[in-house]
């Protein structure tokens, strides 16, 4: 399935990687795509290692969420504003 | 119960946003916040960057409103945040909420305030004349949020 991931502040930059469409077979949990992805190499360990948050379309999540066709995902640190 | 939101680079004004929330019928109390730009580290800040998830950020900041809401009796909920670049005392966000009376207003501000801290999309990055680096999260946060889930 066609996916949307976006990646914010500190992560991005260690990614080097704003966003990208990506067409993921995975099983459909949050929990699944981190490890896919963390398999991209050193940088993108941070996904499963560190405190990364997660949102299905504009809405943060827990690991155990499922994604489907279409979704944007998004993964960044902990948030700092206010 | 009016709930305005924006995300916005242009700065804003207290006095107009409290008039604004002030016309709202049946209020007794105004509680209002506003956080600024303050030099955390050193005295070589020379300003930050704030950067969000458009799209996401104006959502959470909605949710959070109509969460205050359903906890307790308001008539108006005003959230105003700015990103971009922004200099040491610039204000960065205001929280104004209007309400019957003042308990449940200055509750709800506080509570708005500690989930805005912790669910919604913004990130702060400080510029000192030597370096630039991302804010970290901070665990006094989390506590504080922590008191509202019960």
């Amino acid at each position: 399935m066609q996916i949307n991931i976006r990646f914010f502040a500190l992560l991005r930059e260690q990614l080097g990687c704003e966003h990208i469409e990506f067409d993921y077979q995975g099983e459909r949990t949050i929990a699944a795509l981190r490890h896919t992805l963390a398999a991209h190499g050193d940088a993108w360990l941070a996904l499963i290692n560190g405190n990364t948050l997660a949102a299905i379309n504009h809405t943060l999540c827990q690991d155990h969420a499922i994604i489907s066709e279409g979704d944007e995902v998004a993964f960044f640190p902990p948030v700092t504003g206010g | 119960m009016t709930v305005f939101v924006a995300v916005q680079t242009d700065d804003f004004c207290q006095a107009s946003e409290y008039d604004e929330l002030r016309r709202n019928a049946g209020c007794g109390a105004i509680v209002t916040f506003c956080g600024l730009v303050r030099d955390l580290q050193s005295t070589t800040l020379s300003g930050m960057t704030l950067e969000h998830y458009p799209g996401m950020t104006e959502k959470a900041l909605k949710d959070i409103a109509y969460k205050a809401k359903s906890r307790w009796e308001l008539g108006a909920v005003h959230i105003i945040h700015r990103v971009g670049y922004l200099k040491p005392n610039a204000q960065i966000v205001f929280v104004g909420v209007a309400s019957a009376h003042r308990a449940a207003a200055f509750s709800a501000c506080e509570f708005i305030m500690d989930y805005l801290k912790n669910q919604a999309p913004f990130w702060k990055k400080e510029h000192t004349t030597e370096a630039e680096y991302w804010v970290a999260s901070k665990d006094s946060d989390k506590v504080a949020l922590a008191r509202w889930e019960h």
